[in-house]
């Protein structure tokens, strides 16, 4: 399919230069990798925020700082984690750069919105900063009213930041859903489409129906607070727990919008680093589509406690354990790839590998938090805390980790230190586990999330937990070592060092301004090893 | 041996109080094991994959398998037949945890920034501390009198979201004796973390005598029962009482009569400015504190109990 550039020093990255031709381009490939600065930028800061916590809770009773500093430093964690790095991460660096070249697209379908989108989430972003230099915010990422009603200014700036980056998010959903619908080149049957891109699109559909719900709903909160119009405030006559259906209502699906992209990597990899067919290529496909779907409907499984009826935590909670079949699949699926497989362990094998076996556990808590009557026990203690870090960063920033380094080449036309990429891995997976898998134990024991301080019966897991956020850093920061120094010294990447079947390996790297030198005709599946 | 004990889960769950706490942790012991099983299974089959298939040579080739009907059948089945008994059990504890019980002792229970409010029937009111007779349903009544909190007792294996203009409701039995923590586990601010209580499990006799006794703060001298209120209405979580450590508010020990400087001006503090700032704490606070943290007792204090207290600071020496 591909062909040999008529001149291979022109590439998307030496075809024009200078800041305008990147803060003006329309290449896909650029805003990808200028989403990359911003969200890097973004997540070293909410790192930052998360070694404070830890450090904080190194010992019982203030340690580093008081406690409305440390209210402060964890909603500044959440909302950053949340809004800035795990939503928009994979979609808008890796999707961004990748969905065009996997479908054989010269773009996505409408440029300068995507082009938008980025300068709308740098808004939003530079405003959910700027309470960082006024009365700063303590409500939580969640924004629990009446509390969020009653608390500083901020909320009101921070609220329409998440708003605005709501915004970009859409924009971005609704790019992609065109995008794959109007622009596979010829040959490329919806059946053909990699992975990566099925995910994409199921993470799209939810970006565009349910972020919407967000906005609205962080619209009546400012209403509430500048006008007092009485829908949540009990004062008024309002209802709190209102807010919370609605604030899950969105906040649920996005669980899924900061998952399904990472489960499309790594399927990608696994695929390519056992040079196999994926097994069950419809079945991961449908149940991407699935979990979209079913994701609308669980909201409540984050309400046993909050006052909502009986019944309804009875069909949340059975609707939740709904979910578990899909995504049980998918992980079977990719046993059954490895097997007869020819398994290398590269660093981003390592990533998807280290992704599988978090994944595992963050999936068998979770059905264990989806049963009613034990869930009463462990709801908003340490053993949720464990939970969602397991997969959410055990899931999909494993997946971030191990896709950037695949595609690195491809991005940057270098290669990367092998070696110390594998280094980075085995830090931050010891790391992660040293972290927070005693956070399940100090769950299971009582001790509530969101705590300053606790009884000295939880202080050695604690100290055990604090210890390894020390090597997840070691391992990011020697991560962000390794891709300064491949980018500026690696050594000059092949098309294809994986060997790898999709679209975006066929063309040289770093690709053409216009990815393929010619349009790609697609006369086989994605993953034909054979 | 060790993989049971393992997965146990009175090992690390907190002492359990209740016959709910016993089923709860059955159902989690159940849940641990299955969830054992299926890592062994997950993590052990990708493990012994990654090594029998790791490459050979470059030139490895690898099977076309796209699908197997019957697999995909079984790994879809026996996850969807095992949550649903999973959920089935879940479902059966959480209702009996819900049924209110008929002609259980009722206790109402008042969240606030940043303690638990107790009022018994008989009059007796504490903070932070619930006391109960061992082996009697015990039925909370709880409302909150600001923003969201959570009661919950680790030993009980019950939680429950106490939320401002409604009613939530508890219950539970307990059959062991002894002191049992009652944390906050909805964020509710500054002091979440510190908004910890006692739950008190004592007999019947015991119980019988110490509301008797609580009962009757009404009969105690002035200073007293100021005393009292400023344990119930849980003053001393932001003013210690007993010497100069500053905790959320300014220490009132020893402070009678002394000037201060405060956003209204210099103040003593006397009857007049004590008043004013139990009802109306933003008025004038005391230089170096933040406005806006204590809640006012505007209509929740009579005049007598006003009067009460203030001989209560009057005599903190």
């Amino acid at each position: 399919m591909g062909t040999a550039t008529t001149n291979p020093n022109v590439n998307y990255l030496t075809e024009f230069s200078g800041v305008k031709s990147w803060l003006l381009s329309l290449d896909h490939k650029r805003i990808g990798l200028m989403y990359m600065i911003a969200i890097l930028f973004f997540f070293l800061i909410g790192g930052l925020m998360a070694m404070l916590i830890r450090l904080e809770l190194f010992s019982p009773g203030p340690t580093l700082f008081s406690a409305d500093t440390y209210n402060q430093v964890l909603t500044y964690h959440g909302a950053i984690m949340v809004f800035m790095v795990i939503v928009p991460g994979i979609p808008a660096i890796l999707g961004n750069f990748f969905l065009p070249l996997q479908i054989g697209a010269a773009d996505v379908a409408f440029p300068k919105l995507n082009l938008a989108s980025w300068y709308v989430f740098m808004f939003g972003a530079i405003l959910a900063f700027s309470t960082l230099f006024t009365t700063k915010i303590d409500t939580g990422w969640t924004f629990y009213t009446p509390y969020s009603i009653k608390t500083g200014t901020a909320v009101i700036t921070m609220v329409l930041a998440a708003f605005i980056m709501g915004m970009s998010s859409i924009l971005t959903g609704l790019n992609f859903i065109v995008t794959v619908h109007k622009l596979r080149a010829p040959g490329m049957t919806i059946y053909r489409m990699p992975l990566f891109v099925w995910s994409l699109y199921s993470t799209a559909i939810i970006q565009v129906l349910a972020t919407p719900v967000l906005g609205i709903t962080l619209l009546l909160l400012v209403a509430e607070r500048v006008l007092g119009i009485g829908i949540f405030d009990p004062k008024l006559g309002g209802d709190p727990v209102l807010f919370q259906h609605f604030f899950w209502f969105y906040s649920h699906p996005a669980v899924y919008i900061m998952i399904l992209p990472a489960m499309g990597i790594i399927s990608e990899l696994i695929s390519a680093f056992s040079r196999k067919t994926i097994f069950g290529y419809r079945a991961i496909a449908y149940s991407s589509l699935g979990i979209a779907a079913v994701s609308f409907i669980v909201w409540g499984h984050h309400m046993f406690v909050s006052g909502q009826s009986e019944i309804a935590g009875v069909i949340f909670s059975f609707i939740t354990m709904l979910v578990g079949v899909p995504t049980a699949i998918k992980m079977f699926n990719w046993l059954a790839t490895l097997y007869k497989g020819s398994v290398s362990f590269e660093s981003p094998m390592l990533y998807a590998l280290g992704f599988l076996f978090l994944f595992a556990i963050g999936g068998v808590t979770g059905i264990m938090l989806a049963t009613l009557g034990v869930d009463v026990h462990f709801h908003d203690t340490y053993f949720v805390v464990a939970h969602f870090h397991y997969v959410m960063v055990g899931g999909t920033l494993m997946a971030i980790m191990g896709g950037f380094y695949y595609w690195f080449p491809k991005m940057f036309g270098k290669m990367y230190d092998e070696s110390l990429a594998r280094i980075t891995f085995v830090l931050i997976f010891i790391g992660f586990n040293v972290t927070f898998f005693p956070q399940f134990i100090l769950g299971a024991m009582g001790m509530p999330r969101r705590y300053f301080d606790y009884i000295p019966a939880y202080e050695s897991l604690n100290k055990i937990s604090t210890v390894g956020s020390w090597m997840i850093s070691a391992g990011f920061f020697l991560a962000l070592y390794v891709i300064i120094r491949g980018i500026t010294s690696g050594e000059k990447a092949p098309a294809n060092p994986w060997g790898a079947k999709t679209l975006e390996w066929q063309t040289p790297s770093p690709p053409p301004h216009f990815n393929f030198d010619k349009k790609p005709v697609v006369t086989g599946g994605p993953y034909d090893y054979t | 041996m060790f993989w049971l004990n393992f997965a146990n889960a009175q090992s690390f769950m907190p002492t359990q109080g209740t016959l709910i706490a016993e089923r709860v942790d059955s159902l989690y012991s159940f849940l641990l094991i299955s969830s054992l099983i299926a890592c062994i299974i997950l993590i052990g089959g990708m493990i012994y994959f990654v090594v029998k298939y790791r490459r050979k040579s470059e030139n490895d080739k690898t099977p076309n398998i796209t699908h197997n009907h019957f697999l995909e059948f079984l790994w879809s089945f026996i996850p969807l037949v095992l949550f649903l008994f999973m959920f089935a059990w879940g479902w059966h504890v959480y209702h009996d945890m819900r049924k209110m019980p008929e002609n259980a002792l009722e206790i109402h229970i008042f969240g606030k920034q940043w303690a638990w409010e107790v009022q018994y029937k008989s009059g007796a009111a504490t903070s932070n501390l619930v006391v109960v007779p061992i082996n009697t349903d015990v039925k909370l009544i709880m409302t909150s009198k600001d923003v969201l909190h959570s009661f919950y007792v680790p030993s009980f294996r019950i939680k429950q979201d106490t939320v401002p203009g409604r009613y939530s409701t508890l219950w539970f039995n307990s059959n062991k004796l002894g002191e049992f923590h009652i944390f906050c586990t909805e964020y509710c601010g500054t002091q979440h973390s510190g908004m910890i209580g006692t739950l008190k499990v004592v007999t019947q006799q015991e119980f019988d005598a110490w509301l008797e006794e609580e009962s009757k703060v009404s009969t105690l001298p002035l200073a007293d029962r100021g005393a009292k209120i400023f344990q119930v209405k849980a003053c001393a979580s932001c003013h210690s009482v007993a010497d100069a450590n500053v905790k959320v508010g300014p220490a009132l020990w020893q402070q009678w009569g002394q000037q201060r400087k405060t956003s209204g001006g210099a103040m003593a503090l006397n009857e007049e400015y004590t008043r004013e700032s139990i009802l109306n704490p933003n008025a004038k606070v005391v230089a170096g504190y933040n406005s806006n943290i204590m809640p006012s007792f505007q209509g929740q204090l009579s005049e007598i109990e006003l009067a009460a207290l203030i001989e209560y600071i009057k005599g903190l020496k």
